[in-house]
């Protein structure tokens, strides 16, 4: 069959989808966005997160049909061209990343999570990363680069200009 | 393999009808895993995403909550937790913040897992669920829908619309054990409902028998102690003999196996521990919403 | 040569390169991984690409009667269908022992062993061609870790004759250290206590989140070019070239991006069978596990039965000790040998004990292979030594952080295997400093709005508020050796080239290290910028072009390939400065007298005398070099004395858990670590192996554990293989000493796999604190809190 939805803003499609792919497996193979990862295809290690509709979700749960005429956002978007996501920059500043295969998944969940809480505390971080698995890091760096990205951004909106000039 | 897109509940359910072994998909948690593992290969697929209504709820004028059979757990969590506490804890410890954004009751319905967590907090809230096909509407009560493991009571070619839950008159709590603090299937779980106005007690107990049942004979035990000792009334302090007693009888109602998650005797353990603990909670909860009203 | 004094030509030769070795610098593909770009071994694409997939075995042990394939081969959309007939060459690999077949023949040993392996083109069109492959089996009865030690009764794994002189009867490698006078009765009478435990370890896996992965490309010179996810290149190489029936030199393997390792792929998994399916086809061949197959795909860390007995006087001095362990090591050797060689050697822990008998086994059995995992063979014994060292403390009233450091190794002590320590060795220190350590706060669940379920036991499972909750304390210690042992020659390969590109010095590093997510890169970069004192420094993708790194494993590779990077690095400078001989007529004395650093050649004054640039030219200085740390030794087979390792290495934790102790469920606090790392060379990284260590112990320690029943494997699903998730992860704060080895270049001590070790009995130790309960295996489970 033929899916036709938007990815990272763009009009996508992808042909001769087999009915029972996932959405993992449409990026990944099929409209080159190998980003998002393929740690375990069964919703336990969320290293395929990626946006739908605004909702941050396992993407190998999702089937290819599903995403008709919806919107996907990747990892591979969160960047605004060379310039880094704070959320991103965070990551590589703290020591988040090792292997990185964690990463991508937990950079959109990260994403997610800083964009509805701006101070979220440590056990609030901690259950909103809890879908997210690293085997890496133990998490203490993840914990850091989470802070630090939530940190930029507050500054960054406290400079962030408030009058009408818009 | 077919993909159908119904637009429409009417679409959906003539689609279902004309393709009874379609397996419906909705948020996919379940159905996915199956498909990503070469577990299941069914002839086709039925996807629920497009029918909006599904994803809506109704409070009616009994204040029942009808919850569109998709709702995802995260809205459950974040829309219901007062009218639906022992749902909302439930919820709240399904899989992680990314199933709980697709997983649905729905889902949790049709897949009919022992395991499952909303079923125990559906059992102690008295739940019924709307099951329809081409052939019109049923009103199934949640204790009649579990047959077996995985196994429900909806005909081949129904679906679940909606779930009619009453709104809580009381406190209610759910807990459930695994061997991880986050994103683990239940070894065993438990809700508990206290519904004041009618005087009365209900269970659940999830993952601990071939289907999510009720603990008739604790309920019965807990309702003639609290009518017998004049507790609802006084809302005076739940004696612990009375609450360990109440666990032992949850406990009894099981009919737990061993399996990789626990063992049986664990099981049974930790669900007198956790229904002792849980009637505690809510009936405290009880006496001090009472107080503040008082 | 009158030196010349200006001002503007000293530079602040104190201070370390910018971001040279002591510094932590930014990984160098950390860009790429956070934007999705860096290409992982499953992430590669080809035109024409076919899909690889395995049909595995159901059971653990039985007869193949037939195999039929004919109905997949004429599926549609399938390219290829092989079996072990199609094998062009040798049927057999192995890391240390050749035994393991490459698809199965006749028989198969293990639950998931490969039995036919598919090309097509979509992964479903190889399910359905898999599901179609029809093999009739004669089900044996699988034998398990105690029917190994009785061939004659249960059967024999493999065929004696095929042990041929590595094993005998069902036994893989086993090890007996015999120091002082061992355990005999005279020993034994100088102990006013003596303590017996018996402990088991079940099986851990590594679970690496990228799974099993990679891409053979078929040459036109008829060789195949393999794109994968591995830790040792080479010897990948080693073991299909005589299956492929291919020379080296035309099977050329490619480091792609690795997702974590941690031991999972010192073995090779699916590279034969995709280089197969590719030269079978001709087309490029990719394979990737999914989670399930991943668990039966690569090999897991040995399950351990332990028995030991520890004698010491009444003040606390220990006399002896007497272990006895099996190893259970599957169906293949994998590194079984050197399992037990670690086993053996590292079995006491780091004290000081005059007697010493043990006895270390590996035996084959039907159950899945097992080998390399971090820590490799000294993480089940510390949580055997460990232990006792806990009982022994209670036993003789002791403190158990005392009792531990009134026998605690040092530099200078000597081994059970007769070897002198003869670097720094801080365990009472390491000890001294987790203990001293702030600890976290009591009862930190409660709230202004009540409990916050999310930090006690059962977190978000809401199963307490409070009650049942105990908290415990706990310590441990252990020692691990670095690098390869027991006289293997252990080297490792690097080629450095610095050249000017557009008017500025620029190193290029080419080695063949598997970077796995470690950081190995990084420290390369920094080292190189440390000795050639140059800003940019570009890394070749690691590749079989240049000479063996040896593999990512025993805690080796800063030592070993950042010692070759440094050689490399150093051979490239003597070049450099031997032009500025040519050039500027430097005496040899004074040019040795030379550094170089920030784009300069310098006195050791600080005075600049030229400009790399200059001394460079147009020719670029192109160094290739082997490097080789100490040689080691054979432990004697009867006595298990000799020089076997190299380095050793030191990690204590500190434990802090709250327990539910009705429910038997386990919240870690926090995990505090001390450790000697010789020299940190990239503190941030360091410290990050130390955390992803110390949460691989607290895995074992609480959750982690492949089930296995008659050989069958009950949990191969990330749903029932549980890891930690953040929620379960504690904060870890992390105390790191450097006391510099004057073996190792800079000084620097392996550091990976230390951490865990220890962390997993610091964890139960805790847990035992909480409960009283004696919790001699691990995983522990809510039934053996319960008892029930
Ligand atoms: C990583 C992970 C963790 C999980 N953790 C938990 C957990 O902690 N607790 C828990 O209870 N579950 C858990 N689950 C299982 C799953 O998320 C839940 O069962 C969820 O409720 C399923 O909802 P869904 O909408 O995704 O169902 P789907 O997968 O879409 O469907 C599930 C089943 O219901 C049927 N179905 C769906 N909608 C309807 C309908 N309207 N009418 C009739 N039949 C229908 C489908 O055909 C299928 O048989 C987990 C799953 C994953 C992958
Ligand atoms: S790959 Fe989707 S959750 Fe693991
Ligand atoms: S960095 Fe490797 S899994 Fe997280």
């Amino acid at each position: 069959m033929k899916v036709t939805f938007t990815v990272n803003g763009r009009p996508t499609e992808a042909d001769d989808v087999w009915e029972g792919e996932s959405l993992l497996y449409v990026l990944r193979e099929r409209v080159g966005l190998p980003g998002s990862k393929n740690a375990c295809e069964q919703g336990e290690c969320g290293s395929c997160t990626v946006y739908l509709d605004g909702d941050p979700v396992c993407s190998c749960l999702v089937a290819a049909g599903q995403v008709q005429d919806r919107e996907v956002g990747t990892v591979e978007g969160l960047a605004q061209g060379d310039t880094l996501d704070p959320v991103q920059q965070a990551f590589v500043d703290a020591g988040a990343v090792q292997c990185g295969f964690c990463t991508p998944g937990l950079l959109v969940q990260t994403h997610d999570l800083l964009n509805r809480a701006h101070h979220p505390s440590d056990a609030e971080i901690r259950e909103a990363l809890s879908g997210n698995l690293c085997r890496c890091t133990g998490y203490e760096k993840i914990m850091d680069a989470v802070r630090l990205a939530a940190a930029r951004k507050a500054d960054a909106r406290d400079a962030a200009p408030t009058g009408l000039e818009g | 393999m077919e993909f159908l897109r119904p637009a429409t509940w009417e679409e959906a359910l003539a689609v279902k009808a004309q393709h009874p072994s379609a397996v419906p998909i909705a948020g996919g948690t379940d159905v996915m895993v199956d498909l990503n593992f070469d577990r299941h290969r069914p002839d086709a697929l039925l996807d629920l995403n497009r029918i909006h209504e599904l994803h809506t709820w109704q409070i009616a004028d009994d204040d029942t909550v009808r919850l569109g059979a998709s709702v995802p757990y995260s809205k459950i969590i974040d829309a219901l937790p007062d009218r639906l506490p022992g749902l909302a804890l439930g919820a709240r410890t399904v899989g992680s913040p990314q199933i709980r954004n697709r997983g649905s009751v729905g889902g949790n319905l049709g897949g009919a897992s022992p395991a499952g967590d909303a079923h125990p907090p559906l059992l102690a809230s008295g739940a019924t669920v709307e099951a329809a096909s081409v052939r019109g509407t049923r009103l199934i009560p949640i204790d009649d829908f579990y047959l077996g493991v995985k196994r429900n009571a909806l005909e081949p070619d129904e679906l679940i619309r909606a779930i009619h839950i009453p709104s809580a008159t009381g406190p209610q709590q759910f807990a459930k054990v695994g061997t991880r603090n986050a994103m683990v299937i239940a070894v065993c779980s438990f809700a508990v409902a206290l519904h004041p106005r009618a005087r009365d007690v209900r269970t659940g107990i999830g993952s601990a028998a071939p289907t999510p049942r009720r603990a008739s004979e604790a309920e019965a035990f807990i309702r003639a102690e609290l009518d017998d000792t004049g507790l609802w009334t006084s809302a005076g302090e739940l004696p612990l003999s009375t609450a360990k007693r109440f666990g032992e009888l949850v406990a009894r109602a099981a009919a737990p196996i061993d399996d990789v998650r626990g063992s049986a005797a664990y099981r049974r353990h930790a669900l007198a521990v956790m229904a002792r603990r849980t009637l505690l909670w809510t009936w405290n909860d009880h006496r001090a919403t009472g107080r503040a009203a008082a | 040569m009158a030196a010349l004094t200006k001002p503007k030509n000293l530079q602040d030769v104190a201070a370390p390169g910018r971001d040279g070795v002591g510094a932590s610098p930014l990984r160098p593909d950390g860009i790429l991984k956070v934007k999705g770009d860096f290409a992982y071994s499953s992430d590669l694409w080809h035109e024409d690409m076919l899909w690889g997939m395995a049909l595995r075995s159901p059971h653990a042990r039985a007869r193949i009667l037939s195999v039929d394939v004919s109905a997949a081969l004429a599926q549609p959309g399938v390219y290829a269908v092989l079996t072990h007939e199609d094998i062009p060459g040798s049927k057999f690999y192995g890391l240390e022992i050749r035994d393991q077949p490459v698809l199965a023949i006749d028989e198969v040993r293990f639950h998931g062993e490969p039995i036919v392996i598919v090309a097509a083109d979509h992964p479903e069109t190889a399910r359905r061609a898999i599901a179609k492959i029809v093999v009739e089996y004669d089900v044996l009865p699988s034998i398990g870790p105690v029917e190994a030690l009785d061939p004659e009764r249960y059967g024999y794994v493999h065929a004696p004759a095929d042990y041929k002189a590595h094993a005998f009867g069902n036994i893989v490698h086993s090890q007996h250290i015999h120091h002082g006078d061992g355990d005999s009765a005279e020993v034994r009478a100088l102990a006013d206590v003596i303590v017996r435990g018996e402990y088991e370890v079940g099986m851990q896996d590594q679970a690496f989140l990228g799974p099993e992965s990679g891409l053979a490309v078929p040459a036109e010179d008829g060789g195949i070019d393999l794109y994968i996810a591995t830790q040792w290149l080479h010897v990948d190489r080693q073991q299909m070239c005589p299956v492929l029936g291919l020379p080296p030199e035309k099977v050329r393997l490619t480091l792609a991006g690795v997702g974590g390792a941690f031991g999972g792929r010192e073995d090779i998994s699916m590279q034969v069978h995709a280089c197969l399916l590719a030269q079978h086809t001709g087309k490029p061949v990719k394979i990737v596990y999914n989670r399930e197959e991943s668990f039966f795909g690569h090999v897991h860390r040995h399950p351990a039965t332990m028995v030991f007995e520890h004698g010491a006087t009444r003040d606390g001095r220990l006399v002896f000790v007497k272990a006895e362990i099996v190893l259970d090591g599957g169906a293949y050797a994998s590194t079984s040998p050197a399992v037990v060689g670690n086993a053996a050697s590292l079995g006491i822990g780091p004290y000081v004990i005059p007697h010493a008998a043990v006895d270390a086994t590996a035996v084959y059995t039907n159950n899945p292979p097992c080998g390399a995992m971090r820590g490799f063979g000294a993480v089940q014994m510390c949580f055997g030594y460990e232990t006792q060292m806990d009982r022994l403390a209670a036993e003789l009233g002791l403190d158990p952080v005392e009792l531990r450091r009134m026998n605690a190794m040092e530099q200078g002590s000597v081994l059970p295997t007769g070897q002198v320590v003869d670097a720094p060795a801080p365990v009472a220190e390491l000890l001294r400093r987790v203990k001293e350590m702030p600890l976290p706060e009591v009862e930190n669940w409660r709230t202004a709005d009540g409990p916050d379920v999310r930090e006690l036991p059962g977190g978000l499972s809401n199963t307490t508020h409070g009650e049942g909750v105990v908290r415990g304390i706990g310590y441990a210690v252990g020692i691990k050796n670095v690098g390869f042992s027991e006289g293997f020659d252990d080297y490792s390969t690097a080629r450095v080239r610095l050249e000017v590109i557009g008017g500025a010095p620029v190193a290029l590093v080419h080695t063949a290290m598997a970077e796995v997510g470690q950081g190995g890169i990084t420290v390369h970069a920094q080292i190189v910028r440390t000795e050639l004192g140059v800003d940019q420094v570009t890394m070749a993708p690691a590749d079989t072009r240049v000479g063996s790194a040896g593999s990512t494993s025993a805690s080796r590779q800063t030592y070993m390939t950042g010692g070759a990077v440094k050689q490399a690095a150093e051979a490239v400078r003597a070049v450099v400065l031997a032009r500025g001989r040519d050039r500027y007529g430097w005496a040899p004395a004074f040019a040795a007298g030379l550094r170089l650093a920030g784009g300069k050649a310098l006195t050791a004054a600080g005075e600049v005398v030229a400009d790399l640039v200059d001394l460079l030219g147009d020719e670029p200085v192109d160094e290739t070099t082997e490097f080789r740390h100490r040689p080691t030794e054979a432990f004697d087979k009867v006595t298990g004395q000799g020089f076997g390792h190299v380095q050793y290495t030191f990690c204590a934790h500190r434990a802090v858990v709250d327990v539910d102790v009705e429910l038997g469920l386990v919240k870690v606090i926090e995990l505090a670590a001390a450790q000697d790392v010789g020299k940190a060379i990239n503190p941030l990284a360091v410290v990050g192996q130390i955390h992803g260590g110390s949460t691989q112990g607290l895995g074992l320690a609480v959750m982690e554990e492949i089930i296995v029943r008659d050989g069958k494997v009950r949990n191969p699903s990330f749903t029932d293989y549980l890891i930690p998730t953040i929620l379960d992860t504690p904060p870890m704060p992390v105390d790191v000493l450097e006391l510099a080895d004057a073996h190792a270049p800079y000084g620097l001590r392996g550091a990976g796999e230390a951490p865990t070790l220890s962390s997993t009995p610091a964890i139960v130790a805790a847990i035992r604190a909480a409960t009283g309960l004696p919790l001699n295996r691990v995983p522990v489970r809510p039934e053996h809190l319960t008892g029930t």
